[in-house]
């Protein structure tokens, strides 16, 4: 390779004209606009005109000033218990169907496509769908459930407060098992087969292998999906928002950032009020949020994978 | 022995394998079913649905389908879909590719500095810079229209394009391209006749992986499209939900003909989607 100041002066524009066009693009449209959520978090805003330097009062405001904090507290204490339960289910299962494909059981390669098809879907359709399904009276779960005679559990999923949450995040498990289930999967089919041998001739049991040998082997993708479940989480926003509404309900229990961050910033439907002060500060909050605790997990589960 | 032999004649016994196909099933039937029953009601009247939900319908009673495709704008959302996923994948390939190549095939100074920036890009979620982008803009004119949602689905997918083609592009060996050198072919021969060819698999990797989510996007038109003829499929779809509020049959034909285009692209194609949708989790 030679340095490029003895390159011809036509090579150097070539690779310019490579370069630089992609460069100016990604620099508008993701850099300006990620930077100046920054600064606009610091301004006081009426409508969409900004107006007064305020320091760091918004974030003070949504962190501990009611009426912001007590929403966005409540908001996060339910993208937390979102977070930790499709932790367990989503990939709590995907881990459990990706062994379970691993082992070529006869149709193996329909059940992938299956488990899949959800996750090609968008969140409209899944959501519009579900909440039709979950209908009270003429859902099809309720329908089912009286079919095989459980008819007493039937109850208006989306509609109690009880139940108005988890109804939400068993749909996006629906929707989503998929993805890590074919993510560990690969994971599992990257193992060289000589360790599965070896281990099998050494007598191990197969819960064994699955603990001591694939498990610790498939780390690498674990930490992947982990991470992008954990940013999904904390993002959510289509599914609910088209399922239960702008408000969380019923009565704010299924309410999360993402809803709450929308409200803020383009109103909702009862007042039409912008606050780009406010909804500025919440996403930078977000942001930092995502970016920290990502990084810092990322680089502990690092330590913990085994390089093949 | 292969690893799907010796995958295939696993110990753990019969029992062990039994429970695994009995969970494979009975898993497939809870995602395959409701999407199945999404489409038989399609075909259903209202009064069916609510009396007779698990009865065969008659499949020759396609009225909520054709109402579906004549009296709602279906396919004015349908044509803003595929024109607004079409033009962003074209011009997340096309910049994608060349940023792709002049990092992978060059040593210029700065060169890791340009990937390390592509590479940062990867991990932001831009909808958390809506609000900029919405004053952005509405700065440019482009609020309201299809232009100004292919301008940020195109800046949101040209970070994974230049991560996936980069490292495609860096296995494909020196001398093809310094025989073609040496037979006289100037730098953008090189690049358009030789090397981009070759790379065609990973252009379809890249395209993937950024066309289903761009195409099944709810949120970028959500708060930048107002005008009902510019709307794409998923938002048209909401809108005509509301319409439609008590006519289940309808309802259920809507959502189906919406699910119909990338659910029959995905049988044909389920290797190629899978590989696309995965590759940003796979080293």
């Amino acid at each position: 390779m030679s340095a490029d100041f003895e390159w011809p002066i036509g090579r150097r524009l070539w690779v310019a004209f490579l370069v630089v066009p992609p460069l100016a693009f990604t620099a508008a449209f993701v850099v300006l606009p990620i930077l100046s959520a920054f600064v606009y978090a610091f301004y006081h805003w009426e409508g969409l005109k900004r107006v007064d330097f305020v320091g760091l009062r918004n974030f003070a405001d949504v962190l501990f000033r009611d009426p912001w904090a007590a929403t966005t507290w409540r908001a996060f204490g339910h993208n937390v218990i979102v977070f930790v339960s499709l932790m367990a289910v989503q990939n709590g299962v995907g881990f459990l169907l990706a062994y379970a494909l691993s082992r070529q059981l006869p149709g193996h390669r329909f059940h992938r496509v299956a488990v899949f098809l959800p996750v090609i879907l968008s969140s409209v359709i899944v959501a519009l769908l579900w909440k039709q399904f979950l209908h009270p009276i003429f859902g099809l779960l309720n329908k089912t459930l009286g079919l095989v005679g459980f008819g007493t559990v039937t109850t208006p999923w989306l509609g109690l407060s009880e139940t108005a949450l988890w109804a939400l995040i068993i749909v996006n498990a629906w929707h989503w098992v998929g993805f890590p289930t074919l993510v560990f999967l690969a994971g599992i089919q990257r193992i060289p087969p000589d360790i599965i041998e070896a281990a099998r001739l050494d007598g191990v049991s197969e819960w064994q292998l699955v603990r001591r040998i694939i498990w610790p082997l498939v780390a690498p993708s674990a930490t992947v999906t982990f991470i992008l479940l954990f940013i999904g989480a904390f993002n959510w926003f289509e599914l609910p928002y088209l399922m239960v509404g702008l408000e969380g309900s019923p009565y704010g229990t299924t309410d999360v950032l993402g809803l709450y961050f929308y409200r803020t910033a383009f109103g909702n439907q009862s007042s039409g009020t912008q606050d780009f002060g406010h909804g500025s500060a919440l996403a930078v909050l977000m942001f930092l949020f995502v970016a920290v605790v990502s990084a810092v997990w990322t680089i502990r589960l690092r330590r913990r994978e085994i390089e093949l | 022995m292969s690893a799907a032999e010796a995958r295939g004649r696993a110990p753990g016994g019969p029992t062990l394998d039994l429970l695994l196909q009995v969970l494979l099933v009975a898993n497939s039937f809870v995602m395959l079913f409701p999407i199945l029953m999404m489409a038989v009601w399609g075909f259903k009247t209202t009064g069916e649905i609510f009396g007779k939900p698990f009865a065969p319908p008659d499949f020759a009673n396609i009225a909520n389908y054709v109402t579906v495709l004549t009296e709602t704008n279906f396919f004015t959302y349908l044509g803003n879909s595929l024109f607004v996923t079409g033009t962003s994948i074209l011009l997340i390939l096309t910049l994608g590719t060349m940023a792709a190549y002049g990092i992978a095939r060059y040593d210029f100074r700065g060169n890791v500095a340009v990937y390390l920036f592509f590479l940062a890009g990867l991990m932001v979620p831009l909808k958390l810079a809506i609000i900029p982008l919405f004053i952005q803009m509405r700065d440019l004119g482009l609020l309201d229209s299809r232009i100004g949602l292919i301008v940020v689905y195109t800046a949101m997918g040209l970070p994974s394009a230049v991560f996936i083609m980069t490292g495609f592009l860096r296995t494909l060996p020196k001398e093809l391209e310094d025989a073609a050198r040496i037979d006289g072919a100037s730098d953008a021969r090189i690049m358009l006749s030789v090397m981009l060819p070759l790379a065609r698999p990973a252009m379809v990797i890249a395209a993937i992986h950024n066309a289903v989510p761009i195409w099944n996007d709810f949120f970028f038109p959500l708060v930048f499209v107002q005008t009902d003829a510019r709307k794409t499929l998923p938002q048209g779809l909401t809108a005509f939900m509301g319409e439609y509020t008590t006519n289940w049959g309808v309802l259920f034909a809507g959502l189906t003909l919406s699910a119909l285009p990338i659910t029959l692209l995905y049988i044909l194609l389920s290797r190629q989607f899978i590989q696309g949708m995965t590759s940003g989790a796979l080293k």
